[in-house]
């Protein structure tokens, strides 16, 4: 502290701020007491400083990054999300690369063969359906195709089991296929395993799993692929042991395969199993095939349905851009994006007549807010505190119980067209049709949403002093000017705020439009809803959700530009 | 991706609960039992939980009335390994998707269901009405038009068949229509002319939908279209409406307990299940608990007690010659079963496979119509 003892600006440092400032400012480094360099140390402080209150609003930071940003993060991604199909039907999707929709013709045998292997793991699992469902949103009658595929996969395949087993029972026997397909090391550690299990009272422990013979890959590469599939799910779902159950039919129908294009496959095996296998190598040339193909049409028609296979295909990626194109009316297909056909297309129309609307609702809201929020500023204070429990009263009534009254009050046969009808203004046969349409939803939600709008005008407008107004009167202004000159421009950023709490507010309003909307008054997240919780279709709703978010964070942008967000008070 | 971690680890865990409490063969003492609130619920309580309640003192039981979201409410507790249901009650229809999904436990009804009093296996009481592996029905409903009885406009006339929903020149007037497709194109069909058995095959064809929908064309300027089931009654009582669907046990009590000037079209009606669900991968003494209630509460007798307090038909065959007189009001409940010989003269089966397949398209079809 030598050099800057003299200097009088030293002095001035109080806050670390200063310090620092001063620091920078100082010839030569400037030592703290225990030598280390002063900026360094008051860098460290400051930093612990920030630490500190980092620490303090962390349980807020996390909580909501945990309960609230995260949910949407999840939801928004299943808007491109597609994972179902490449792992449902792995092999299928490798082998349908080669296929190519215009050509006009269907899939061949390996095709078919793998959707076999595919499908009886995922019947196994009960995994069939979920992807049934999930293509059927694309193409009507998938769901069923699978659902009913499922029943009856079991069976393909079943001709080769039967020749093998004609030729040598020990294609049976459990224990055979283990010999066959299963490492030593497992073969060893399960033997271990059952004798414990037999031996050992409260032994719980589940059998090791199953692990492949090295080598049986290359030469038994379809084989090794479904029975270690099948070893797996015997372990895992049936929670049975695959040296006690014989293998799936379409495991024969690989090894069938296998032994065709790779006669000497015995060669990789010693002993008997050399000898069994051997002999099966020789005999299958002359075994009965099946054509798989033909199978899979007898099970089920829509197997020779092109759109089927072209749909599977165009969705085969995990990431599709399908949702977000079913967002905006138009559609991914075997032969490329198009348009939906015009009896489909509904979503665009939705998303302007939301914004639409919502601009409306808000704009009625200022009309209606405005003054309210006027009078309740110029009110005494007593006054105005009992109107201000009148605007907050709705907020204590049930949202259902609001949307209902006015259906009591908007109907043909309600209270406003009995009036009407009673004074003679319109006539009992030609009642005014005010619910159920976009006028009915106008109102109701104006009415819901109101409050929204008034407590940040009058929190805004309390904070205007009558002053200026006086001013302006007494400097000649008329009623009018001191309003618009003087008062209005200072009650904008009140405006800005309520608006941006109506309109973001009734974009995604649904209860209301859904009850008193009818068929022209509905929101898109009437549609969004519906996808959640009934035809659950969440990739779609997430779409659609992620395009409304996206319209709001831009109109919020535009309006920043515009107004200017600083220019925005709730009060 | 992460989810899925998270699922595989909890279903660790629930496999390990199960693992130990199988050992010890215990059931849980308490159920949440999931239903649609209101009347039928209360019917449920009283013909199903209070009884079981009787024999069993210490099992506390919880109503959740979510049934309107029970799909998406059981598929999102699945996701986050977190079911907190024991026994949901749903429409076939739900059910099925349900079961499609992988949600709903796949049972086998003859040993988990108890037989009929003559011994009658489960599967062939309950017969066709078991739709799904994982389905458990319990009532009959239908979906028919109700229509007022003093129209004057009507000059005497009275509706005697579904086509009167179409003919706005005979019966002027508002009608009220579920917003979705299902039932309204099978009821255009019928009335443009399409014989009952054909009605499915047409609609499958683009033009057979075009042709539905070119039906309901001649009436939507006359349409409201409902969304929640209470609707269309307080229509009809409002007088704000002429004729309008609904389920007919809603019908029944405004009607019977109301005393409300409208009747009954039974025409055409369209048959639907109600029935349980459990939900897939319950710990194993929450399971041994609901397989004993379902058990109970699905039996000849209970499902008979259940008509006593409203009037939906009970799913299996035995139950039916037991339908017995209204709990309050004291009236012969069997002639207001949808059920009833002389109500279902001409009823229209609903192919819930069908529908499996085309809602997704039909309903954005028909939404898209609505809009324009």
């Amino acid at each position: 502290m030598t050099s800057s003892a003299t200097d009088p600006d030293a002095f001035t440092g109080a806050t670390p701020d200063n310090a620092l400032r001063d620091a920078d400012r100082a010839e030569g480094p400037m030592l703290a007491a225990d030598g280390t360099p002063l900026k360094k140390s008051l860098m460290r402080a400051l930093r612990r400083e920030k630490m500190r209150a980092l620490m303090l609003i962390a349980p807020l930071l996390i909580f909501i990054l945990v309960s609230f940003i995260a949910p949407i993060i999840d939801m928004l991604f299943r808007s491109v999300e597609n994972q179902i199909v490449s792992e449902t039907l792995p092999r299928t999707v490798i082998a349908l690369d080669d296929w190519d929709y215009e050509s006009g013709e269907l899939p061949d045998e390996a095709v078919y063969r793998a959707l076999a292997y595919d499908l009886v793991a995922a019947e196994a699992e009960k995994r069939h359906t979920r992807l049934g469902s999930r293509l059927n949103y694309e193409t009507t009658g998938i769901s069923s195709l699978f659902r009913r595929s499922g029943r009856d996969i079991d069976d393909v395949g079943e001709v080769y089991a039967d020749q093998f087993i004609a030729l040598n029972e020990a294609w049976e026997e459990p224990a055979f296929w283990v010999g066959l397909m299963a490492s030593e090391t497992w073969i060893e550690d399960q033997a271990e395993w059952a004798a414990r299990a037999a031996d050992e009272e409260n032994f719980d422990r589940a059998e090791p799993r199953f692990r492949l013979r090295d080598g049986v890959a290359e030469v038994l590469p379809q084989t090794a692929s479904a029975y270690s599939e099948f070893a797996r799910i015997t372990q895992v779902e049936d929670e049975d042991s695959p040296t006690e159950e014989e293998p799936w039919f379409p495991v024969y129908m690989a090894l069938y395969h296998d032994l065709i294009d790779n006669p000497d496959a015995a060669g990789a095996y010693g002993g008997q199993m050399a000898e069994v296998l051997g002999a099966a190598a020789e005999a299958a040339p002359g075994f009965e095939s099946q054509d798989i193909r033909q199978t899979f049409l007898d099970i089920e028609e829509g197997w020779g349905d092109l759109e089927v296979w072209g749909t599977i295909e165009a969705f085969s990626n995990p990431y599709t851009a399908g949702y977000f194109l079913a967002s905006v009316d138009l559609q991914l297909t075997p032969a490329g994006i198009e348009a939906k056909p015009d009896n489909e297309s509904i979503y665009i129309l939705l998303f302007e007549r939301t914004l639409f609307m919502s601009l409306v609702i808000m704009g009625s809201c200022i009309l209606l807010g405005y003054p309210i929020a006027y009078l309740l500023s110029t009110l005494p204070l007593r006054v105005s505190n009992v109107l201000l429990i009148l605007v907050l009263l709705p907020f204590w009534t049930s949202l259902l119980v609001r949307t209902s009254a006015w259906k009591v009050l908007l109907q043909q046969q309600g209270v406003i067209n009995d009036i009407l009808v009673w004074l003679g203004l319109v006539a009992d046969n030609e009642r005014l049709v005010m619910i159920n349409n976009q006028f009915g939803t106008i109102v109701a939600m104006t009415h819901i949403l109101l409050p929204f709008m008034i407590l940040p005008l009058y929190s805004v407008m309390k904070t205007i002093p009558p002053t200026y107004v006086r001013a302006a009167k007494s400097l000649g202004a008329t009623n009018w000017t001191a309003f618009w000159r003087v008062y209005f421009p200072q009650s904008v950023p009140g405006i800005g705020a309520g608006s941006i709490l109506v309109f973001i507010l009734a974009i995604g309003y649904y209860i209301t439009p859904e009850l008193v909307g009818g068929t022209t008054g509905t929101f898109i997240s009437n549609r969004i809803a519906y996808h959640i919780s009934s035809s659950l279709n969440w990739g779609l709703a997430a779409a659609l959700g992620t395009i409304l978010l996206v319209v709001v964070l831009v109109l919020y942008w535009v309006y920043d530009k515009i107004v200017g967000i600083d220019n925005v008070s709730l009060g | 991706m992460r989810l899925k971690t998270l699922l595989l680890a909890s279903s660790g865990i629930i496999a390990a609960g199960m693992a130990h409490s199988a050992a010890h063969g215990e059931m849980a003492d308490s159920m949440t039992l999931v239903s649609w609130g209101g009347a039928y619920q209360n019917s449920q309580q009283m013909a199903y939980v209070v009884p079981y309640l009787e024999m069993n003192p210490d099992v506390s039981v919880t109503w959740d009335e979510s049934s309107n979201e029970a799909v998406a409410k059981l598929r999102a507790m699945n996701e986050a390994g977190n079911v907190t249901w024991d026994l949901v009650d749903v429409v076939a229809s739900d059910a099925i998707r349900l079961c499609d999904e992988g949600l709903a436990m796949e049972i086998d009804h003859d040993e988990m269901l108890a037989p009929a009093p003559d011994g009658t296996p489960a599967s062939e009481d309950f017969g066709d009405l078991i739709v799904s592996d994982c389905y458990i029905p319990q009532i009959v409903y239908s979906t028919t038009v109700g229509y007022r009885t003093n129209v004057e406009a009507w000059n005497g006339n009275t509706p005697t068949d579904i086509c009167a929903l179409f003919d706005t020149e005979t019966f002027p007037g508002q009608r009220a229509l579920e917003k979705r497709p299902i039932n309204n194109m099978e009821w255009a069909l019928l009335c443009d002319g399409v014989a009952k058995e054909d009605v499915y095959d047409v609609l499958e064809t683009s033009e057979g939908q075009d042709r539905a929908l070119a039906k309901l064309d001649t009436i939507k300027d006359d349409t409201v279209w409902w969304s929640a089931g209470a609707d269309t009654p307080q229509l009809l009582a409002d007088g704000e409406i002429v004729m309008g669907s609904t389920y007919n046990g809603r019908l029944f009590s405004l009607i019977v307990e109301q005393d409300q000037p409208v009747e009954m079209l039974w025409d055409a009606q369209v048959f639907d299940l109600d029935g349980w669900i459990i939900p897939a991968g319950l710990p194993e003494d929450r399971l041994a608990r609901v397989m004993d209630f379902v058990r109970f509460a699905t039996d000849t007798q209970r499902l008979a007690d259940q008509s006593k307090y409203i009037s939906y038909g009970p799913a299996r065959a035995s139950s039916a010659p037991m339908v017995g007189q209204h709990a309050e009001l004291g009236i012969e409940m069997a002639p207001h079963m949808p059920t009833d010989p002389a109500n279902a003269t001409n009823t229209f089966l609903y192919n819930y496979e069908w529908w499996a397949d085309y809602r997704d398209d039909l309903d954005a079809k028909f939404q898209a119509w609505l809009a324009q």
